[in-house]
């Protein structure tokens, strides 16, 4: 009786490495699967939004519902996949394709006006009036050179966010 | 101490010093111009929220440790299976045995008193005490608990309380066997309730139900009422509200530091090598955690007692809590977290989300004034 995660084996191990393209190594996976157990509380082999907004560091994200619709239901290898692009040897280009499926949760590959609307509008709550976030908004991209009615395509996204301070690392307790 | 008092204190309990706990980056100070790069970046909030994914402090508290297998080798392995047939074949039936005859002394001796004697006769809640008390040392040699204590007995003086960490239910057991100590408890169902409202009547008892918004206040009333009455038993409270798994101590509540008297800080930890005393309530029921207590070699453990410690002049109630949980925790040896151990049961105040929106939307709108 106790963790389950001994039932991982090594090519149980191989297999999500490889499924998550060799961004985390063999200890960490081990890890994560340690995790995914203690968050997987009835074993049931994926995470339900429940288990994850009971980390109240999750839950108090302004983005914790966004991400909830991305995470949830994910099985073991879905879940080490999604935290790859946080991992060190992640390149930017796979960090900001992350960023951008955060925007396009319908996933058709555009992120128009309102989308980024909406990720404004969970990030600032109250303290922006919706006048003053459209406001922002137009300007910025007008002095970007982007129409409001143009959508955002992933190759904007790397024009406009691929710079040397873009960090996004999050690193893998290991024992 | 109004209403309105109460409820902004309550805000500040909810809010843990996480710019403490969680990575800095957080909280850019650049000021330059705002850009459309600065605006769509959200890969602060997205580490954030995947760290809290990897790791985070609140689940720790409650993670189970159980001690380390050492059975790993073709010469330990015998011995370790020997070993099981030891606590299972003999120290087990030996300690069922304990019980039943502790049981037994205790009901023949506590019915009779109970029932038969008069309610107002004062030898009566002294019998009565003395049988509780025998019943917890019954308890504790049924899992051959070595508890060592250190520091100066309790007195029975009014105007006092104690609190203490909380591990398992059988903190209860192992203070109560030295002390009658009154109680403040979760009612819980089957045979623990029945124990609850027959026998623990009898040192005090005060209820709450975690579940019910408005209890806190019938608590905080029933607990000073308790206090002032000089012969009622000294109240134990485990101002965490719920079982940590004795690594770290979770955010004192506050209603026991508000009572106007002076409070006893009393710390135990137990020893990890011979078993894991926390009570996994999300694991297993109280009955199988006692059954695996009953199967191990002993439970050892430390109970503190400390200075005893009163509110300081302009000291909050709150500053007060987190004064004495930081002497427990250190005495003890275990870490503090700055959470709420309600979170088990509820999701966190959508102010402490308010408040990174609030950091947010003030830092772009400043850096939009930047020309």
């Amino acid at each position: 009786m106790g963790s389950t995660y001994s039932m991982l084996t090594q090519y149980d191990i191989e297999e999500v490495q490889e499924y998550c393209n060799n961004l985390f190594s063999q200890q960490e996976i081990v890890s994560l699967y340690e995790r995914f157990c203690q968050l997987d509380r009835n074993s049931k082999g994926f995470i339900s939004s429940d288990e994850i907004l009971s980390v109240p560091e999750f839950a108090m994200n302004p983005l914790s519902h966004r991400l909830l619709k991305m995470v949830d239901g994910l099985n073991f290898k879905d879940f080490v996949a999604f935290l790859s692009a946080f991992s060190s040897k992640a390149n930017i280009r796979q960090k900001i394709e992350l960023i951008f499926k955060v925007y396009d949760l319908d996933g058709n590959g555009k992120v128009t006006f309102s989308d980024v609307l909406e990720v404004l509008r969970d990030l600032t709550g109250s303290f922006m009036s919706e006048e003053q976030r459209e406001e922002v908004l137009s300007h910025l991209l007008k002095e970007a050179g982007y129409a409001k009615t143009s959508s955002l395509l992933l190759d904007d996204f790397i024009k406009i966010l691929d710079y040397p301070c873009l960090r996004m690392e999050v690193e893998i307790p290991v024992d | 101490m109004g209403e309105l008092n109460s409820s902004s204190s309550e805000i500040d309990l909810d809010r843990p010093n996480i710019e403490e706990y969680l990575p800095p980056d957080s909280i850019k100070e650049f000021h330059e111009k705002l850009r459309l790069r600065d605006l769509l970046d959200i890969s602060p909030a997205l580490t954030e929220a995947a760290g809290a994914i990897v790791d985070d402090s609140f689940t720790r508290c409650f993670k189970s440790n159980p001690p380390e297998p050492w059975n790993w080798n073709i010469y330990l392995f015998p011995l370790w299976c020997f070993g099981l047939v030891v606590r299972y074949g003999i120290l087990f039936p030996v300690r069922v045995l304990v019980l039943t005859i502790g049981w037994i002394v205790f009901l023949s001796s506590f019915i009779p008193v109970h029932f038969l004697m008069n309610g107002k006769d004062e030898r009566k809640k002294k019998i009565e005490r003395y049988l509780v008390e025998l019943m917890c040392s019954f308890f504790v040699a049924s899992w051959t608990g070595v508890v060592k204590y250190h520091g100066p007995r309790p007195s029975m003086r009014p105007k006092q309380v104690f609190v203490a960490n909380h591990t398992s239910m059988i903190d209860f057991i192992i203070l109560e066997q030295m002390t009658p100590f009154a109680v403040i408890m979760q009612k819980h169902p089957g045979w623990v309730g029945l124990l609850q409202s027959t026998i623990l009547e009898s040192v005090g008892c005060i209820w709450f139900n975690r579940s019910e918004a408005k209890d806190r206040e019938i608590v905080a009333k029933k607990l000073r009422d308790h206090i002032q009455e000089v012969d009622n038993n000294p109240l134990l409270i485990f101002p965490e509200g719920t079982c940590v798994n004795n690594h770290y101590t979770v955010m004192f509540k506050k209603g026991a530091f508000e009572l106007g008297c002076t409070v006893c800080p009393i710390a135990i930890k137990y020893n990890r090598i011979f078993v894991d005393a926390f009570w996994n309530s999300r694991k297993q029921s109280f009955t199988m955690h006692l059954l695996c207590l009953m199967t191990s070699w002993a439970v050892v453990c430390d109970v503190w007692y400390l200075e005893p410690q009163n509110l300081r002049p302009g000291e909050t109630a709150i500053e007060f809590a987190e004064r004495v949980r930081d002497i427990i925790s250190v005495r003890a040896g275990i870490r503090k977290v700055p959470w709420d151990g309600y979170l088990k049961y509820s999701r966190p105040s959508p102010k402490l989300t308010e408040r990174k929106q609030q950091i947010f939307a003030e830092s772009v709108l400043r850096r939009l004034e930047e020309k």
